[in-house]
């Protein structure tokens, strides 16, 4: 198609033909639509297509339609390195949203900075953004934050002695050591520390060793894919009684269907209010980007949004902000727009970037959530 | 004592996935000496089948019978497309193909099927069922019910049916089984489409308990490849008891020494018993008369 258009417009410029209106912002995303990350990359690759094509169909960026180039890196940091380098050599972008995964967001932000490419990433760890890297920035939150935000509503619950259950792959990993890390600040002790592989069958051993721990007044398991859903029904089988808090990892409704309604009562977990999109009040700063981007993808793909093409959709956000700002050529006044995002109102959170934070969301980007019925409730 | 009844329970739950799995490989390895790296995403294809027709609107039960049938058509496929044309080729270069055939099996199913998890309603309900102050789920149960089922089954085809000796025959010596009448291509064909039913029907079983997505299939082989290993290849008895013996040390040592070392320990364990036996526990001997 790319390559249609491509000829096309050689045909035409050849013929003198083409006119200044028909020139076009090249935008470069390399995503993990297949592979392990799949489950986070295909919503984020989908989103990045619709909303393309919806901007096209209004007639673009002051008048600048964007010619897309998606490239799928299969969660594979080699790949996504090479997709990188291609799409600034040879595909001649002058933007990058992409890297589903912190690996090849890793990647992808080395070649970009290089070259000085804004690049945004759609990926969690906090080694994207801190410290600082002048073209790189990154829609989602942090594990830390969502740390910060679990551990302060168990303050506010007066929740101190937790035991925690984690999954040994990356996100869980990763967060299992954030949460350790801030969990003092918020006078929180952590009795109990499990792990479980991604893929096993059964927590109900862990989970009894931490129920069976003298003091724990609550649960905690960082993780993401099956393992929080078995951990929960775990949870429920056992019968533990004690609050289960589950991570951003999973804020997603085919959670509660893959729990059940009745293992899943009362779990509570930090979500955006994309999940919340039915019961956010009229007046919520957040409401009408979140209803857009919810019936818009959820008509035209025919399933339910997830957090992470919400991710996707705030970095297409961004960059169209930036390139209004700053015109669709240059690659420096971009960024220089990007980081200048003030106020963005996005389905994660409200955007406000500096020099010194090319992320832009505080802790009131994460909404405390419970389940309740089957369906979620703020508790904030 | 509860703690102690709940580890053997979650053992026994665990053990039994990896014991299903673990039968599957047999009847291909005894009838090729192959061992069958796509036995995963046969099991993968069990539980997504049926999770997308009972989707769809088919009860449960047929759901779960078109996924089995559905299945032991991709084994068929998979005998005649790749396996067959390579005969002759040493078994090195078989198992490669099934290791090719996982890959290719995978990528189909991502396009066909989704990226998502999945999961179906358990048989006999979600309510726990309470053993002395441990828990077990009723889906376990069908879990660890349908092993038995499988092992026995399988142990009554090798040793008491002529079609399970002829199994056997052309699996110790190709030509000799051919002189005396065995349809050793068909031997095959049927060993495939068996091993890839049984398959299918752990994946229908173990899905309410286990959810279940395109790429499943890897660590459920690996899993189910190690519990083979420990009982000896090719022996039902030594899958299952392989099975339940990996699924139980893995739930005892998460239990009592620390989930950080619970696969761990469970490899070290089939090292050690490997280095002892390395036939396996029940591993078969290398001459047999049939």
């Amino acid at each position: 198609m790319k390559l249609m258009t491509t000829t096309a417009l050689a045909m035409l410029a050849t013929f003198g033909l083409a006119t200044a209106a028909s020139a076009e912002i090249r935008l470069g995303a390399s995503l993990s639509a297949t592979g392990p990350a799949a489950f986070l990359g295909d919503p984020e690759a989908k989103t990045i297509e619709m909303l393309v094509e919806e901007l096209n169909a209004k007639g673009g960026i002051n008048g600048e339609k964007i010619d897309l180039t998606l490239y799928d890196d299969g969660g594979d940091p080699n790949k996504a390195r090479t997709f990188a380098t291609r799409l600034i050599e040879d595909d001649e972008v002058v933007a990058i949203i992409g890297g589903t995964t912190t690996g090849t967001s890793m990647s992808i932000l080395s070649v970009a900075e290089d070259e000085g490419i804004p690049f945004i990433s759609l990926a969690g760890a906090i080694q994207i953004i801190d410290p600082v890297k002048d073209y790189v920035f990154k829609t989602p939150h942090t594990d830390r934050m969502a740390c910060e935000k679990i551990f302060d509503n168990m303050q506010k619950n007066g929740i101190t002695r937790i035991g925690m259950i984690s999954g040994t792959d990356g996100f869980g990993a990763s967060m299992q050591a954030q949460c350790k890390d801030v969990a003092g600040d918020y006078d929180i002790e952590i009795l109990a520390d499990e792990i479980y592989g991604p893929s096993d069958a059964d927590m109900t051993p862990q989970l009894t060793k931490i129920k069976n721990t003298e003091g724990v007044q609550a649960i905690l398991n960082p993780g993401f894919g099956q393992g929080p859903a078995i951990v929960t029904r775990n949870a429920s089988q056992l019968g533990i009684g004690l609050p289960l808090y589950q991570s951003h990892g999973v804020a997603s409704d085919s959670f509660i269907e893959l729990v059940g309604p009745e293992a899943s009562e009362g779990v509570r977990l930090p979500g955006t209010a994309l999940l919340i999109a039915d019961i956010l009040p009229e007046d919520d700063i957040q409401r009408d980007v979140v209803m857009d981007y919810k019936t818009a993808y959820e008509d035209k793909y025919n399933q339910n949004v997830s957090t992470f093409g919400g991710y996707a959709n705030d970095a297409f956000l961004l960059m169209v902000n930036a390139m209004e700002q700053a015109g669709g050529e240059d690659p420096d006044a971009i960024r220089d727009a990007l980081e200048a995002t003030d106020g963005l109102v996005g389905t994660t959170g409200v955007y406000t970037m500096g020099p010194d934070n090319h992320l832009g969301l505080d802790l009131s980007a994460f909404r405390m959530l419970e389940i309740e019925n089957g369906g979620w409730t703020s508790i904030d | 004592m509860d703690a102690l009844m709940q580890f053997i329970l979650s053992g026994f739950t665990v053990g039994a996935v990896y014991a299903l799995v673990a039968l599957g490989f047999t009847i291909i390895y005894n009838a090729s000496d192959v061992v069958n790296f796509a036995q995963g995403e046969f099991v993968m294809l069990g539980g997504m089948i049926t999770a997308f027709t009972y989707a769809a609107g088919l009860p449960l039960p047929l759901a779960g019978l078109l996924a089995i049938v559905i299945t032991a058509a991709v084994g068929v496929a998979l005998n005649k497309l790749a396996i067959e044309p390579a005969r002759g080729a040493p078994v090195v270069s078989l198992v490669i193909i099934t290791i090719g055939a996982s890959i290719f099996i995978r990528g189909v199913a991502q396009l066909v099927f989704d990226k998502q998890l999945h999961r179906f309603p358990a048989f006999s309900g979600d309510d726990p069922i309470h053993i002395l102050g441990a828990t077990i789920l009723p889906q376990s149960l069908w879990v660890i019910g349908g092993a038995v089922f499988v092992f026995v089954g399988l142990w009554a085809f090798f040793t008491k049916t002529l079609t399970g000796k002829a199994v056997l025959a052309a699996a110790n010596n190709r030509l000799a089984a051919q002189l005396v009448g065995i349809n050793t291509n068909w031997v095959m064909t049927l060993s495939f489409s068996l091993s890839a039913a049984i398959a299918a029907l752990a994946g229908v079983l173990i899905t309410p308990i286990t959810l279940v997505s395109y790429d499943v299939g890897v660590a459920l082989a690996l899993k189910g490849f190690a519990a083979a290993m420990l009982g000896g290849m090719g022996n039902p008895k030594g899958a299952l008891v392989g099975g339940i013996a990996l699924g139980l040390m893995e739930a005892l040592t998460a239990g009592y020494i620390s989930s950080q070392y619970k696969e761990a320990v469970a490899f070290v364990v089939i090292l050690a018993v490997l280095f002892a036996m390395p036939q396996g526990l029940f591993g078969a001997k290398s001459t047999e008369r049939v």
